[in-house]
């Protein structure tokens, strides 16, 4: 078996087969992160591109620590000190990129559908790293790792995501990954951030925070962007905090066993107290531990796909 | 020259009737038969012969745009689609807000385009919404409707201005509906949007201003043009107050009975348009107000673009689609020959209503009136091929698609402006 694809888009374009088989390499190469030397040889000779539009702490140095680890070169290109500040398009930048040899292409971009416009004018395998309010497939499958490392299945959990719906490429990216994997997930959030149509999703959407978590095996919360509020999307952040906190007491109703995960930035007192954030049941940096090991099986398995 | 158009199946809108007949021009003019010797004999044997199309609603951007078209491209490309009149909108640069570019855009038109060109004022100075452009000049100098098109006239005491304005110069104000403020989008708004992560527009910014402009029309008792309308709920708004006997007509485009919000999907950025394609059972309402009247016509809303400003990321790219070389046969395909409504009455809607709208007598195949005319194909399909496009612009969702009604000729003036 292997991907689909020669790019990785989105969840939405994965099947059920595929994300398995994703979520095992990566538990492989989780043994290899935890071997007293990290390098492999599955990237030897390969050519690895990251082109990010966006900041990034997490995933660009994930990744590139992804590529290090299994032998590949890797270079670096961010919007500020490149060509595209001479107002180079798109297209012609990843064509630049895709005429030197390069076998994988990380890019992350402010605009939705970014990734899916460069993957058909390149030969490179494109890896979607964040696209506007799209995906970001490798946060959600790293998330659903670390789901099924504690769980042991992602089939029949139900999975509470709270925070900011409407501009959360790591809300949707998760929504339809694990609804694929038999997960049931549950939505709450201020109703002014709920994507238009959520009906229509697998979701179950909650008007208070407490009715989703309530019984979860599994609470996510969702970085909000502070000048949200400057946009009229929530009176205040106090405010926000009151009624969208995952709290102590809201974290309570979930089950006794229950993980506590964001992809991070967090804003401590905003999304969670820090009592949450540092309790033992949050797995927040175990998720980045997890998401090197993602990176590393989907650069694995691109690589695999284009050797044949 | 003389031409003879015989054997061909000619339908008129006006009489809503067909029959078998030859046709005469002469001089530019259709004439009686009597005593008639020909230049140039045309068997339409099997054919069906008809007006020459009217278009109330398309960009020619010249002057300023003349990379994506310009005049002659866009008549060319008019004349290949059966339209031998079109009204251009203003949104130029400079913006057609004055008469000396009215009479630049038509003394370019009659020297060297393809079809009759009707430009469209501006409803305000530069289209900024604060001032009233110099309407009675421009009408003065040939325009046939005045516009802001491309953006609303956002202020209602500007709209009432306009209206009473050029109402007093027997043009109509054709409105752009749109309520900036909900309209901060990329596509429609609703489960495809979020699917794809793009910010939505609801079909509420366009119904809001669709009931404003009813209800300054009905006020003041002056018609009102709606442009481009695309949604089930401005359907209902307009069929209501049509009852009421409010002055109002209204147009749509091909695209909003033929696609719906789905072409999107895949981030195809030739399905991103203003208003949006909407959701299949707005698709739906559109055809039923074709189908009852509350629609009066079909515009092509023709958007030439660079392919620079649609192949990429798709919240950047410009909205809009070419439509001359499409419209006609889209309409016949999904209207008539899909069963919905008669040939007569789908061609009223590209001819005699949008002649009444424009205020002019054009649209009609009787004795004396400007001999311009089509004849199509309406039996065989045909594969729209965008690389066949002779406008500039190829940005059209319709590539590969089997359509019926090809158009084989087009005479304007008692000119062959088009043969396949």
């Amino acid at each position: 078996m292997q991907l689909i694809s020669k790019d990785l888009l989105g969840l939405k374009e994965l099947s059920k087969e595929e994300i398995s088989l994703i979520l095992d390499t990566a538990d492989t190469m989780r043994l290899v992160l935890s071997a007293n030397s990290k390098k492999t040889s599955h990237l030897q000779g390969k050519s690895v591109v990251t082109l990010f539009y966006e900041n990034s702490t997490r995933t660009r140095l994930s990744f590139e620590m992804a590529s290090k680890f299994m032998g590949a070169s890797s270079a670096n290109i961010s919007a500020s000190g490149s060509s595209v500040k001479k107002g180079e398009s798109l297209i012609d930048t990843a064509r630049t990129i895709d005429s030197m040899a390069t076998d994988i292409v990380i890019m992350r971009h402010q605009q939705s559908g970014a990734p899916h416009l460069i993957a058909s004018k390149i030969n490179a395998s494109v890896i979607n790293a964040g696209d506007g309010m799209n995906e970001h497939p490798t946060q959600a499958l790293l998330d659903m790792m670390t789901i099924r490392k504690h769980k042991g299945t992602l089939e029949g959990l139900k999975v509470a995501i709270v925070g900011d719906l409407l501009h959360s490429r790591v809300a949707r990216s998760n929504l339809w990954g694990l609804s694929k994997m038999g997960a049931q997930v549950y939505l709450a959030g201020p109703a002014t951030m709920v994507p238009p149509g959520i009906e229509r999703t697998p979701a179950i959407l909650c008007s208070k925070v407490e009715d989703a978590v309530k019984d979860a095996d599994v609470v996510m919360g969702l970085r909000v962007q502070l000048e949200r509020q400057q946009s009229g999307l929530f009176p205040s952040v106090s405010e926000y905090a009151r009624f969208f906190s995952i709290s102590e007491d809201v974290l309570k109703m979930a089950k006794s066993d229950a993980i506590l995960m964001h992809p991070g930035p967090c804003n401590h007192g905003v999304e969670m107290p820090t009592a949450v954030y540092d309790s033992p049941q949050s797995v927040i940096n175990e998720q980045v531990s997890n998401g090197v090991a993602v990176r590393m099986a989907v650069l694995y398995l691109l690589t695999s796909r284009r050797n044949q | 020259m003389r031409i003879l158009i015989k054997n061909g199946l000619v339908i008129d809108p006006v009489k809503q009737s067909r029959e078998i007949r030859n046709i005469y021009i002469e001089n530019g003019i259709f004439v009686s038969g009597n005593g008639f010797v020909t230049d140039r004999e045309i068997d339409a044997e099997g054919k069906a012969v008809m007006p020459g199309l009217i278009d109330a609603h398309c960009h020619l951007r010249e002057p300023g745009f003349e990379y994506r078209e310009d005049i002659v491209s866009g008549t060319r490309s008019a004349a290949r689609g059966g339209f031998t009149t079109i009204a251009c909108m203003p949104n130029t640069s400079p913006v057609c807000d004055n008469a000396a570019i009215v009479e630049y855009i038509i003394h370019k038109a009659e020297e060297q385009g393809s079809c009759r060109v009707l430009p469209i004022g501006a409803v305000t100075k530069g289209q900024k919404g604060s001032e009233l452009a110099e309407i009675g000049l421009m009408a003065e100098a040939g325009i046939v409707a005045v516009s802001d098109d491309g953006r609303p006239v956002e202020q209602s005491d500007m709209m009432r201005k306009a209206m009473i304005y050029a109402n007093q110069f027997g043009l109509r104000v054709i409105s752009h509906c749109e309520d900036m403020s909900l309209a901060d989008g990329h596509m429609n708004e609703g489960i495809v949007s979020t699917e794809l992560g793009l910010k939505g527009i609801p079909a509420a910014a366009e119904e809001i201003m669709v009931a404003r402009d009813i209800i300054l029309s009905e006020y003041l008792n002056i018609p009102i043009h709606l442009a481009h309308l695309s949604t089930a709920r401005s359907i209902d708004l307009v069929r209501m107050a049509k009852d009421r006997g409010v002055p109002v007509t209204c147009e749509t485009c091909p695209h909003y009975f033929t696609l719906n919000e789905e072409a999107v999907r895949g981030f195809n950025t030739m399905a991103k348009m203003n208003p949006p394609l909407r959701p299949e059972s707005d698709r739906e309402a559109i055809i039923a107000g074709l189908v009852d009247g509350t629609i009066d016509i079909i515009a092509t809303d023709h958007a030439p673009h660079h392919a620079d400003e649609k192949e990429i990321e798709f919240a950047l790219a410009n909205n809009g689609i070419v439509g001359f070389e499409t419209a006609f046969a889209l309409a016949y395909t999904w209207l008539v020959r899909s069963g919905r409504m008669s040939l007569e009455k789908m061609l009223a809607k590209f001819t005699t209503d949008p002649a009444k709208i424009l205020g002019q007598k054009l649209g009609t195949i009787d004795s004396g009136s400007p001999a311009d005319l089509i004849i199509a194909d309406l039996e065989n399909s045909f594969v729209f091929d965008k690389k066949q496009i002779v406008g500039k612009a190829k940005n059209t969702p319709y590539d590969g698609f089997e359509l019926y009604g090809k158009i084989v000729m087009t005479v304007q003036g008692g000119k062959i402006r088009y043969e396949a």
